[in-house]
Parts: structure tokens; sequence; C-alpha cells
């Protein structure tokens, strides 16, 4: 079975815990396999892996009805400059678990991007056909994604800290 | 470049998105600029520790077992328990014919999670692409999806109304499925063409409850797959062969 640590490793960050997430990866898993002979693509994985990713989203609007989603304006907002605090947190950023609440806390939206740019490794054009935004959605939710994680990072490692 | 531009560029040049034009000037803007170069070493800071082993969750291998135990594979090992008789396995060849086979396989080793799944996948829930007690409704439906025609029949009078139909995929060919009911049990009619010669049918246990009925007559090959006792499976079977088809 390729892919299904990659399949696995989404479905957990999205669904937020194992056992969600196993059920949502193995539907996709037999989904993928169902569906194998209309599939024509070259990319197995990022095809994968938007099952995954649709899988999951059915399964969240049955489930999790009130799951937060980002609103619109939130992400046409112009994003913060953190810059000003660049000095008060230069993290050793050693801590995974730190790295790991801050990730948990992002927005679902957010989250999937920041997966799919860095711990899968997708170009912004592949991230964009996989989740089914504009290229342009997919740059700016990254960039919001990832100024939140600071600013999440900043203020654990700096409590005091104004953030 | 200016700073506004640099913190517009800095998150594709991180990611190495930018073109090499505007990644000369960005770099440039860098060595003048210490405010949007430590912008870019907190980036390249948070970027590594986002790629970091620790972060990225590996199946279990409990998942990885449920799934093998649930896809048809050519490595699955055939129980040696089994009333088969092979000289019939080995003469039908067909690959949608090794995934049905598989599907039953699946149907006797399912545990009763994994059976869930697959009554779901399988057997019952699946939406029905065309609902209708009327074959003459159903047997138009297919024109066109399929590359042959299956035999739609009405069976109400036997006690068995069609409920629908829908396409289905298995072996990666579409093959056609119908929906028969009988009380609250579903009957699903899996056809598709073969060129194997008519066999009789034969009927398997599956386990977990479920009956299988394989036959093939006039070219095309039936998989019943029901939650239905065997006997009125059967039943429902000698009456499908024996009720004509509807044929406009």
């Amino acid at each position: 079975m390729p892919h299904l640590d990659a399949a696995y490793n989404l479905a957990r960050w999205l669904a937020g815990n194992d056992h969600d997430a196993q059920d949502v990866a193995q539907e996709a898993s037999l989904r993928a396999f169902k569906f194998f002979g209309s599939f024509r693509g070259e990319n197995a994985r990022a095809w994968l892996l938007s099952i995954v990713r649709n899988t999951f989203y059915t399964w969240l609007r049955k489930n999790r009805p009130r799951e937060k989603m980002i609103e619109l304006n939130e992400e046409t907002l112009e994003i913060e400059d953190v810059s000003a605090n660049a000095e008060a947190f230069n993290p050793p950023f050693a801590d995974a678990e730190a790295v790991r609440r801050a990730i948990a806390g992002l927005p679902v939206e957010f989250r999937e991007i920041v997966i799919l740019r860095e711990m899968e490794g997708f170009s912004y054009k592949e991230i964009a056909e996989l989740a089914e935004v504009p290229i342009g959605t997919v740059m700016s939710r990254l960039a919001r994604a990832r100024k939140l994680l600071q600013k999440h990072l900043a203020a654990e490692f700096n409590p005091g800290g104004q953030s | 470049m200016n700073c506004q531009q640099a913190k517009s560029l800095v998150h594709a040049y991180a990611d190495g998105e930018l073109e090499a034009a505007a990644i000369l000037e960005i770099e440039q803007h860098f060595q003048n600029c210490p405010g949007c170069a430590s912008d870019l070493r907190n980036l390249q800071s948070l970027k590594k520790s986002l790629r970091s082993d620790a972060l990225y969750f590996t199946a279990p291998a409990e998942l990885r077992q449920r799934i093998k135990s649930e896809l048809p594979s050519p490595r699955m090992a055939v129980p040696q328990n089994w009333a088969w008789n092979w000289n019939w396995l080995t003469a039908a060849t067909s690959g949608a014919f090794a995934v049905c086979l598989a599907l039953l396989l699946m149907m006797s080793q399912a545990r009763p999670s994994s059976e869930k799944q697959l009554a779901q996948e399988v057997v019952s829930s699946h939406a029905l692409d065309v609902v209708s007690t009327d074959q003459h409704t159903v047997k138009p439906w297919f024109n066109g999806k399929l590359d042959f025609s299956p035999p739609v029949k009405d069976l109400s009078a036997q006690g068995f109304p069609l409920s629908g139909g829908r396409l289905d995929y298995l072996g990666g060919r579409s093959v056609a499925a119908l929906v028969y009911q009988r009380q609250k049990h579903i009957i699903n009619v899996f056809v598709w063409p073969t060129n194997a010669g008519d066999l009789k049918a034969l009927s398997v246990t599956a386990g977990q409850g479920y009956h299988l009925i394989h036959w093939v007559e006039g070219g095309m090959v039936f998989w019943a797959v029901s939650d239905l006792n065997q006997k009125e499976l059967s039943e429902f079977v000698q009456d499908f062969e024996t009720v004509k088809a509807f044929n406009p």
C-alpha cells in the first residue's frame, strides 16, 4: 500500500486524533482502490491525499458540524507584521511538542496547506490542484498560517512578552 | 526591491517557488536589509522545525492490516477448507471475476468492524443512481452508461420488488448493479459480460451472515449478494433465471 503513511499523516493532522484519522485514512484508501480504474494522473500520492481530504471534509460535516472554519474576511485581512517581534523570538524550535500544539491550533484550512507544503513537499501548483483552491489562496493561507505559528511559538517561548 | 515587495515574496523564496530574476533581486535585498534577512531566518527556522520527523505520523500497523484485509489482493491466501470446485474456478479467468472472488474472501474474513464498512461499500448504503421499482425505467437508464445491456427483470410478483440500479466498479470495469428487496433485506445483483460458457448457479455461504450466488448465463456473469438467508436467496436466483427479461 503505497503512500499510506502520507494518507494517515494528513488524516491524523486534520482529524486531530488517531481513532478518527484511522477511519478517514481507511475509507479513503478503500475508495482510492475502488476507483483506481479511473485514475489517469501521474502523481498517485497527490491523488490519494485529495481523496483523504474529501473524505475528511465529508466526515467533518457529519461528525463535527461546528468545527471552526476560517471566515473569508479573516483570510483577506492584511497579515499582521510580526517582524517587530523578531528579536523577541528566535526560539530553538527544537521542542516538537510546542510545534505540534501550534499546528494543531491552526484553523483546519490553514493546517492542511502547512502539512501539504512542509511535510509532503508539494509545490504551490500541486497544492492548488489537490485542495481545489486558486494558487493565490494557497500562498495567502500559507503566509498567514506561518505568521500564526510564529506568533503562537513566540508566545510559548516568551510567555511574559507581548505577542 | 523594497521591504514591502520582499515581504510579499519571502515565502515563495523560502519555498523555492521564485523565478531566477526575482531570486537575484530578493537576495540582494536581504544583503542590504537586516530586518528582512531576519524575517527570512525566522521563516527558515520555522520551516525546518515543521519538517521534523517527530511531527510526521506514520500509519499504525493496525491500520495497514485493516486495509489489507479489505483489499482484494492477488497474494491473498485462499482458505483451504472451502468447498470450491476448482475446475470452474480456473475456467473463469476474467479480472472482474477475480475481484469478486476476493470480495467473497473479504466477506468471509471480515472482522465485525470491517464487515460494517463492507456492508456499506458493497451491500446496502450505496446511493442508488436510479431509484425505481419499474424495470422500464431501470433498463433504459443503463443505456449509454455501459458497453452492454444488463437483463432487468420484474420479480415483484415473486416477492422481490426492484429498488433501482446503479453503476459500480469491479476490477477496473463498470458493472451493472441491480438492487432488489425482500422485506428489510437488500439483494445486489452484479452483472457484466463474459466470454465464458453458462454455469449453473453455485451458492456460497460467506460468513458474517452474507450469502452469494454466482452463475453465468447467456454471456453474462451474475453475482447475487445479500444478507438474506440462503434458501430465500436461492429462490430469488431461481426466479431471476426463470423470469424473462424486459426487452424493449
